[in-house]
């Protein structure tokens, strides 16, 4: 066999892979975005893209945009903190194996289950809002928040700090513990270390993760859905209103120009994201 | 020694505080999960083995039956057509892994409902070819495991120098196949078991594909039993966050078992 054959033999090995990615990746984000832009009948329209302006659409963006913000930096700064009292432990201990594994759960496979436990807890009938009435405290005296959107702010932040904590970890692990004898050598103290160098050094990172944070909270759907089993006050639950009944504000294919818009929210979040993340990676060696 | 880490006090400090807040919802849970009336009883737990209620949790043991087998297929995708494709964009196609990477990462940002969007219609069309079974919701699954199960390999991939392994097997006379079923699989194989692991927890987890394309697997039977028995529902949330937590300890174990080996 010649070389140029096995190569050619060797690139057909790509294809199952490449034609399965894209049957299922990049069709689907296609026909997601593409779907926005016709008609019932198939034909070319801008009708549907004109709903992104539609003052209800428009609030359900900005719920969207405020509740991700909120609980991206909520998490960002506390997982941050929850990374430093990690600092120094072993990375094979009994402490750093089980935050791992229990980071990871929350993280990315709570989703219904994580709605379901805050209901338990805080819901009408949860085990603390029991226990607070009790007290004669009543934390629904203005209404069953909970089930509404400020009611989606404490488990976004169950599942914000986990991933902050999995994805700034590695970038505070980085800091060399030589930087901080030389910072001591130099006549610096513990805090000026942090301020004149740690801080610093790991403010790229910290905003990277940021915005992942704010894009992870952005596209989330299963734990909103499963607490607001009605209403359509953020993009994904409006995204389901729009799949699940035929015609939403008078418009077909509502659903597709929805998923644009979030593509484009999310796709220049991450794009910014890996510009700040480059500049990260900068000083790691 | 290290002049960086904080001190006994600021560590416990933070970690009772923000462990109380992750503690509190999931003690709150398993409370709510032993409350009878006014008192605590194990009641709602040792419902699971009444014969009387088991037609209430059918919804949970069929949606758990469909995700097992969606686990499994998902899991035949991540062995037998991501790991091939690695391994050969890792031993032929160098050039290409910037831009292989940046496609199997891809899944990360685009968010599992946008998917659903345009999966829908490709779903319509696979009904008709495949049936309704729920096991074709694995071509989906397998997309969204993608980034996870791609690090995961790739890190073993990474540690084990499969170029030279192989070419070495192929001096000797081996053919592709074996070399990559009896040397360079054997060798990633903390690998493939994370990727594996980490599949079945995030099948175990979906919920937006299948919800939205109405099938039934576990999380949308979670839903169904919490309308009717919210206890239950409960329940089956502790067992599977512990469930998911176990697996993500043994991928924590494999992988330090690799770091330990390659250390020595």
């Amino acid at each position: 066999m010649t070389s140029a054959t096995r190569s050619t033999w060797a690139a057909i090995g790509l294809a199952p892979f490449a034609a399965y990615v894209l049957l299922f990746l990049a069709l689907p984000t296609v026909l997601a975005v593409a779907s926005g832009l016709v008609d019932a009948d198939g034909a070319f329209t801008l009708d549907n893209m004109a709903a992104l302006g539609d003052p209800v659409i428009l609030a359900t963006f900005a719920n969207s945009t405020w509740l991700s913000l909120l609980t991206a930096v909520i998490g960002a700064v506390v997982g941050a903190l929850v990374c430093y009292a990690l600092l120094g432990l072993s990375e094979t201990g009994a402490v750093r194996t089980a935050v791992d594994a229990a980071a990871g759960v929350f993280a990315q496979f709570g989703g219904v289950m994580l709605a379901f436990a805050f209901i338990a807890t805080i819901g009408l009938q949860g085990v603390v809002t029991q226990l607070l009435l009790g007290a004669g405290i009543d934390i629904f005296a203005s209404g069953p928040w909970i089930y509404e959107l400020p009611g989606l702010i404490l488990p976004y932040v169950f599942f914000q700090i986990p991933l902050m904590v999995i994805t700034f970890m590695p970038a505070l692990s980085a800091l060399r513990p030589q930087w901080a004898e030389a910072n001591l050598t130099l006549g610096g103290s513990r805090a000026s270390f942090w301020t004149r160098i740690g801080i610093p050094v790991l403010a790229p990172s910290f905003l990277a993760c940021t915005l992942l944070l704010f894009a992870n909270a952005f596209s989330s759907y299963a734990t909103a859905a499963a607490l607001a089993s009605q209403g359509s006050q953020i993009v994904p639950l409006q995204i389901r209103t729009a799949l699940t009944s035929e015609t939403v504000l008078g418009r077909e294919n509502l659903a597709g120009a929805l998923a644009f818009g979030m593509i484009v929210v999310v796709g220049v979040v991450m794009w910014l994201y890996s510009l700040v993340q480059r500049r990260a990676a900068r000083w790691r060696g | 020694m290290n002049g960086i880490a904080p001190s006994r006090v600021t560590r416990w400090v933070i970690g009772i505080l923000v462990g109380a807040f992750f503690a509190i919802p999931m003690l709150a849970t398993l409370l709510y999960t032993f409350r009878d009336g006014d008192g605590f009883s194990p009641v709602h737990w040792a419902a699971l083995f009444d014969p009387a209620k088991t037609s209430s949790y059918a919804p949970i043991w069929v949606g758990l039956g469909n995700s097992l087998v969606l686990a499994v297929v998902t899991v035949a995708i991540v062995l037998f057509l991501l790991t091939p494709t690695m391994i050969l964009v890792h031993l032929r196609f160098p050039r290409l892994r910037p831009g292989f990477e940046f496609l199997v990462l891809l899944p990360i940002s685009i968010p599992a409902i946008v998917l659903v969007v345009g999966l829908a219609p490709i779903y319509q069309q696979l009904g008709r070819m495949l049936g309704t079974g729920a096991w074709t919701l694995a071509f989906a699954y397998g997309i969204t495991v993608l980034p996870f199960a791609y690090r995961a390999i790739q890190a073993s991939i990474d540690a084990v120098d499969i170029r030279t392994l192989s070419e070495a097997a192929r001096s000797l006379g081996a053919g592709w196949a074996t070399i990559v079923l009896r040397v360079i699989a054997p060798n990633l194989r903390t690998g493939l078991l994370a990727a594996s692991l980490i599949s079945v927890a995030v099948v175990l987890g979906e919920f937006t594909i299948a919800s939205l394309l109405g099938r039934q697997v576990f999380q949308t039977a979670l839903v169904v039993v919490k309308n009717t028995d919210a206890y239950a529902a409960a329940v089956f949330t502790l067992l599977a966050l512990a469930f998911a937590f176990v697996l993500l300890i043994v991928i924590g174990l494999a992988g330090r078992s690799r770091t330990r080996k390659a250390g020595s």
